[in-house]
């Protein structure tokens, strides 16, 4: 019997995904809330003004805290490789659909490369900066200046992460078979090999070929 | 009773009730007639029932060492030797400025939270109050102050429930040298000038109106002997405005910043509709290359009842 697919996350890759997604729409909507007027209705899905503002910056922080296993999981195949720079300048036939001139590239493409390293320097950017801001706690800490800043660099930072994830799912929906690979982490041979052939040269290298398959079963 | 006095409220995009027209009024503190007396602290602690723990003597004048939620106004003194060398001893009675164009109603994210009346009172409602200090962030004078106890911000409310029936604010009511006076923004404007002609020609030749103008001017005025340097009393700010940093995070950057963000998604669904998804013919690959040689029984037939050339 032929194996038909491949393992792209294990089971404690997407769980930590998922957390990281769970706390990452509790965060981003208890933070809209607080972003603009127009949203601030979003408020009353954690219990009011008063509990969107206690309980933001504790999803905050464990939403960074679960993004660190993320990041402890995915920073290797996250480097850019040479074929990156060209797939970046062939991103308008990506974005067609279109394969023709579009080299291959690793686990992840360089989108997804940009996509993890502008996560990154959003979630330190809105740990710190939130932190700042943390007027039960910490704010007392810090001078008029730097408050004022960080709330800047904060609202900064979330409307970046927001667009980011945006981008992120919309992707997912776009290349079908993705979302599938991490929610049961499983991807087919030709998915592998169609948008991420380097890798799929790279985990298939070892492969006996399978016995033949007999119609007799 | 619905209020209809209001004329910006906070974290909020449409025209607030404001059908009632009223005049702006102000309080002016002379401080070149105060004597430091503080009756003005324990008439706002009384009238406004607020008793802020006893505290220490730190070697300072003041007492309590600075406002916070139980104490929304505060003598500050500081010890001013001129270039003649006489010694100034200048008494500033610190407080919100109930300023015309507020920083912490600018940043406050709670709708109805900071109101601003028509008569230029600018007041904290705390029962919407969610406790989230932006209105210190956007005070240009460090008056807001978010209490221990609850977790609402707080601070002078001009006596807006004393003004409202046609009371003057209990410190303006308690003063002993009359250094705190109330009444329309016009005439509080014409009896200071009074005043600072009455200075200069006593020597004071910098005596002026502090009214800054980069918050659009304010409803607590102060009449200084020193109106050059305004910092001489304890750090009262030269040209406060908000500042813009707070501008930028509360100006157009957000409605800007929801729109990309629509943007983002809409982009998103017409790429879809125009493109479509990238999906995997799963007949692309061959499984693997298999040099095997396959033996089929002859004997074997499939057949497919839907008509499909399925193996």
């Amino acid at each position: 019997m032929i194996r038909k697919e491949i393992l792209r996350y294990t089971a404690s890759q997407r769980t930590n995904h998922w957390l990281v997604a769970i706390l990452f729409f509790m965060a981003a909507l208890s933070g809209l809330a607080l972003f603009h007027p127009a949203l601030f209705w979003l408020s009353n899905l954690f219990g009011g003004g008063p509990w969107t503002r206690i309980l933001h910056p504790f999803m905050g922080v464990v939403m960074f805290v679960l993004f660190l296993g993320l990041v402890i999981r995915f920073w290797r195949a996250n480097f850019f490789i040479r074929n990156d720079g060209l797939w970046l300048k062939r991103i308008d036939r990506v974005i067609q659909n279109e394969e023709e001139g579009v080299p291959p590239i690793g686990k992840y493409n360089p989108g997804q490369k940009l996509l993890f390293w502008t996560l990154l320097a959003c979630m330190l950017a809105l740990l710190l900066t939130g932190l700042v801001i943390w007027r039960a706690y910490f704010s007392v800490y810090f001078g008029i200046t730097t408050i004022r800043w960080a709330m800047l660099l904060h609202a900064l930072a979330g409307f970046v992460l927001v667009l980011s994830i945006i981008i992120h799912i919309y992707a997912g929906i776009w290349i079908k078979g993705s979302i599938s690979a991490m929610v049961h982490g499983w991807v087919s041979r030709a998915w592998a090999k169609k948008h991420h052939e380097l890798w799929y040269r790279e985990v298939t290298r070892d492969e006996q070929p399978d016995p033949p398959i007999s119609k007799k079963g | 009773m619905a209020s209809q006095d209001i004329i910006a409220r906070s974290a909020t995009t449409t025209v607030p009730p404001s059908v009632r027209n009223q005049e702006e009024v102000a309080k002016l503190i002379d401080t070149t007639k105060c004597i430091g007396c503080k009756a003005c602290q324990v008439a706002c602690s009384e009238w406004n029932e607020l008793r802020a723990d006893v505290g220490h003597c730190l070697g300072t004048y003041e007492n309590p060492q600075d406002l916070s939620a139980e104490t929304w106004t505060l003598m500050r003194f500081t010890e001013h030797e001129t270039d003649a060398g006489n010694l100034e001893w200048l008494i500033r009675k610190d407080g919100c400025m109930h300023c015309a164009e507020p920083g912490c109603l600018a940043a406050c994210p709670s709708p109805g939270a900071i109101i601003k009346h028509v008569n230029g009172i600018v007041d904290f409602n705390q029962d919407h109050c969610i406790g989230c200090g932006y209105c210190i962030t956007g005070c240009p004078f460090n008056i807001p102050r978010i209490s221990q106890k609850d977790h609402k911000a707080y601070k002078c409310t001009l006596c807006s429930d004393r003004v409202e029936v046609g009371l003057e604010p209990a410190c303006v009511k308690t003063c002993p040298t009359g250094a705190i006076v109330f009444g329309t923004k016009e005439d509080m404007k014409e009896h200071a000038a009074e005043r600072i002609v009455d200075l200069k020609s006593r020597g004071f030749e910098n005596a002026g109106l502090y009214d800054p103008a980069g918050v659009g001017g304010t409803h607590v005025m102060y009449v200084l002997h020193h109106a050059d340097t305004p910092q001489l009393y304890a750090g009262l700010a030269k040209d406060p405005a908000i500042s813009p940093l707070v501008g930028l995070w509360k100006g157009v950057s957000k409605p800007l910043g929801l729109l990309a963000m629509g943007l983002a998604v809409l982009a998103g669904f017409f790429h879809y509709v125009r493109i479509g998804p990238q999906v995997v013919e799963e007949d692309e690959l061959p499984p693997l290359k298999d040099n095997a040689v396959h033996e089929v029984d002859p004997s074997v037939h499939t057949f497919d009842p839907r008509g499909e050339n399925r193996p």
